[in-house]
């Protein structure tokens, strides 16, 4: 199989390190070479965080660059017109509809983007919009936002479900297994 | 069995299967996951070190008296070891000794771009530059073996993509290599003038049988690998860069990939060089492989095709040698950039901002803090290195002594611990009115919480000796330290203030543990009362990342808000609310 690429990129905090790692698990459980770039330290701190997937027969390079992403998981809105250009022209974004504001709108000489979602369709991406968040909430914690948008990426892939259930359960302390499972079904059947 | 691993856990996975006994580090990004990881293995005895030059001086300790040993540390780090490595070379091992250096090419996490392969040419040591994880554990085992071999220590030289990318690797059992038996012999491990000399002649007689090796064995081995495919281009490469080209030439290129980046061979180069028709040599940072191909007299293309700054990448590579490029979408929005931040509840805040109220020139070090230099605190004057903003404070209070009137250095506990010790004697010695505050938030923060001297607890969270900061400072001269809080912003400013205003060199301690801390209990977010405030924007002055302007009024994100209080001490008409 040639290599297709997904990139994750949200917000440092949002927990994109762990929905790459349930990605990447999954993706050897069935058997495919793996490659999963990450960047830790200084921009994990509220900066704006990639993280890069590669799947296939044999994966060289571990990173993705512009026009080679199959499909693009945002977790925040800006950041997903950020990485945009790295969509390949017929690749698939996945985004969380939830918005926040980077440091120069905070300190005004910057402001946020109006109507990011109309312009990622309008540029020609095919484009799944849903406010990740609230069904993190209604899982039962914020925080399970990453595995919400795990769920609906794991839809939109040929890997069965069972095998992201497991990778899952691999993956997450088990206190938070229940949550998480929670998670991963809401956000599989947006 | 094999198993996805992170690069840096792959060469721990490599250290434990090796039978390596002894680890000392320094954290430093992109290295530091390779002793967190080697520390979950009981088999391997490990530690933090205070810095660089303790560990890699460990290591040495372990190694000559029969241990295989480890040492890790970022790029910068072995600038601070160079001591240690330059006559570990002389001395050799006895048991393997292995070293870790991380480059950050695109300084994703660091204040140069230092390349460190010239490091084991100037050592005399010898160095391997894997290029996925499966070779992150099977080089840190060849390493082993190497060291042993040739009597050096080996160097393993990662790079963030390398470091913090995940592939998959084939594990192993463990092999006990036991200890080997230590024997007094001076004129191997006591260097001064009469022995080194003699050991000098040893080390360029050992570099000529590397040399040897890396020609013909490290072929034999896997270490150093000739791919003939097309052969109109050929590419000399190492580590990350032979998966950038892979990807952006495959088969339309032949490739010398060299895991062996000191010493080079230069026959294999060659006879490698003379079956292609253009040679390409693509390395990130310098032209040190280059460099060596042209003294050589081997014609290669090099950095009049590629930059000598940055990470290079598969579209770089097609664009420079194929001319391709892929076509991509774009939207006509402006999009702002999104720095990282001083996390909401960073008791760093606090400090700074009273900083900002008293207009000083700051002397800053590395660590989270470091963001302070960023708007809208924007409070750093300057950040060299590690330790350099206490010693770098007396340097300016030295240079006019009006400036101890209105200039302070920052710096962390792990820091202050590393190098900032050494600074801090130096102005009780000679004598400068400086202020150093020491930001004591209870862990090493920016490498992602790792333990330290002053924290009590062991890599592995075994309880231990703390230093107290308040006693060493006392300990080396200092006679007026004091301990604030940074959350109380009156107080925090206050003293400050006293201490800039007396004569006398004095240490702060800035202290609250960092916010995000597992064993740190945060307070329910903070609420604005949207009728009371009167949009004066006073509390954004703080740079907090939960606190926006929404339809003209503040408002506080409750997923980020870990009720600190800091900005409720800002707002003058008691909006903020618990």
């Amino acid at each position: 199989m040639s290599v297709k690429s997904i990139m994750i990129v949200g917000v440092g905090g949002q927990g994109t390190l762990l929905a790459s790692r349930i990605l990447g698990e999954a993706l050897v459980c069935e058997g495919f070479d793996v490659k999963v770039s990450e960047v830790h330290g200084m921009s994990q701190r509220g900066g704006s965080v990639v993280t890069y997937v590669k799947y296939g027969d044999k994966v060289a390079s571990p990173i993705i660059e512009k026009g080679e992403a199959d499909l693009l998981l945002s977790f925040e809105q800006l950041e997903a017109a950020r990485w945009l250009p790295f969509l390949k022209t017929d690749g698939k974004v996945i985004v969380n509809t939830q918005t926040i504001d980077p440091m120069p709108v905070i300190t005004g000489v910057a402001s946020y983007p109006e109507e990011i979602i109309e312009n990622l369709c309008s540029a020609g991406a095919d484009v799944t919009a849903f406010d990740a968040l609230s069904v993190a909430v209604e899982a039962g914690s914020p925080k399970a936002v990453n595995v919400v948008l795990i769920g609906t990426l794991a839809k939109r892939t040929d890997i069965p479900k069972e095998t992201w259930i497991e990778a899952i359960k691999n993956t997450v302390p088990a206190k938070f297994l229940e949550l998480n499972l929670k998670a991963f079904e809401l956000g599989y059947n947006k | 069995m094999k198993k996805i691993l992170l690069g840096n856990e792959a060469v721990a996975r490599g250290l434990y299967e090796a039978g390596c006994r002894v680890a000392s580090s320094y954290p430093g990004t992109p290295s530091t996951e390779v002793t967190e990881f080697a520390a979950t293995y009981d088999d391997i005895y490990c530690e933090w070190a205070p810095n660089e030059k303790v560990a890699m001086e460990t290591a040495c300790g372990a190694a000559i008296a029969g241990a295989r040993s480890f040492c890790g540390m970022k790029h910068v780090g072995l600038n601070v070891a160079a001591d240690p490595l330059f006559t570990a070379s002389y001395t050799g091992v006895n048991a393997g000794m292995v070293i870790v250096t991380a480059d950050d090419p695109g300084m994703h996490s660091s204040q140069n771009e230092q390349d460190s392969r010239h490091y084991a040419k100037a050592s005399k040591t010898m160095m391997l530059e894997p290029a996925d994880s499966a070779e992150c554990l099977a080089f840190t085992k060849k390493a082993y073996e190497l060291s042993e071999k040739f009597d050096t220590p080996v160097i393993i030289r990662l790079t963030t993509r390398i470091a913090h990318s995940r592939s998959l690797a084939e594990l192993s059992d463990r092999v006990d290599a036991g200890l080997r038996p230590y024997e007094k012999n001076p004129g191997k491990y006591v260097m001064m003038p009469a022995m080194a000399k003699k050991r000098h002649i040893v080390v360029e007689e050992r570099i000529e049988n590397q040399i040897a090796w890396a020609e013909t064995q490290a072929v034999d081995e896997g270490i150093n690998t000739v791919e003939y495919n097309d052969k109109k281009i050929g590419v000399i490469t190492a580590g990350i860069c032979y998966q950038y080209a892979k990807e952006a030439l495959g088969d339309k290129a032949s490739y010398l990939k060299l895991g062996c980046v000191y010493p080079l061979p230069v026959e294999l180069i060659r006879s490698f060089a003379a079956e292609c028709e253009t040679v390409y040599v693509i390395e990130e940072l310098d032209d040190y492989i280059e460099t060596h191909c042209l003294k050589n007299g081997i014609k290669v293309i090099g950095k009049e095709a590629f930059t000598l700054q940055g990470e290079y990448s598969q579209s770089m590579i097609a664009k420079a040698v194929l001319s391709e490029e892929k076509p991509c979408l774009s939207t006509d929005l402006p999009i702002p950039g999104r720095p990282p931040v001083l996390c909401a509840g960073c008791p760093h805040r606090g400090l700074f901002y009273a900083l900002k109220k008293l207009n000083v020139t700051v002397s800053g070090d590395i660590g989270c803090y470091t963001l302070g230099a960023l708007a809208p605190l924007g409070m750093l004057d300057t950040c060299i290195c590690m330790g350099a903003s206490v010693s770098a404070l007396h340097g300016r209070n030295k240079a006019d002594e009006n400036n101890s009137k209105k200039s302070v250095a920052v710096i962390g506990d792990s820091t202050f611990i590393h190098s900032g010790v050494t600074g801090l004697i130096n102005i009780a010695y000679n004598k400068s009115n400086s202020v150093v505050i020491i930001l004591d938030n209870s862990i090493t923060g920016m490498t992602g919480h790792q333990q330290n001297p002053t924290t009590g607890l062991t890599i592995k969270g075994d309880p231990t000796a703390a230093v107290s900061l308040e006693k060493l400072a006392e300990a080396v001269g200092i006679e007026r330290v004091r301990v604030v809080d940074p959350y109380n912003l009156a107080e925090t400013e206050n003293a400050i203030r006293e201490e800039l205003s007396t004569d006398a060199p004095s240490v702060i301690i800035s202290r609250r543990p960092c916010a995000l801390l597992k064993k740190v209990k945060h307070n329910p977010p903070l609420k604005v009362d949207a009728d009371k405030c009167r949009s004066c924007k006073m509390c954004m002055k703080i740079g907090c990342p939960a606190i926006s302007m929404k339809d003209g009024k503040a408002v506080i994100d409750f997923t980020q808000c870990v009720g600190c209080n800091v900005c409720k001490q800002l707002c003058k008409f008691d909006a903020i609310t618990d």
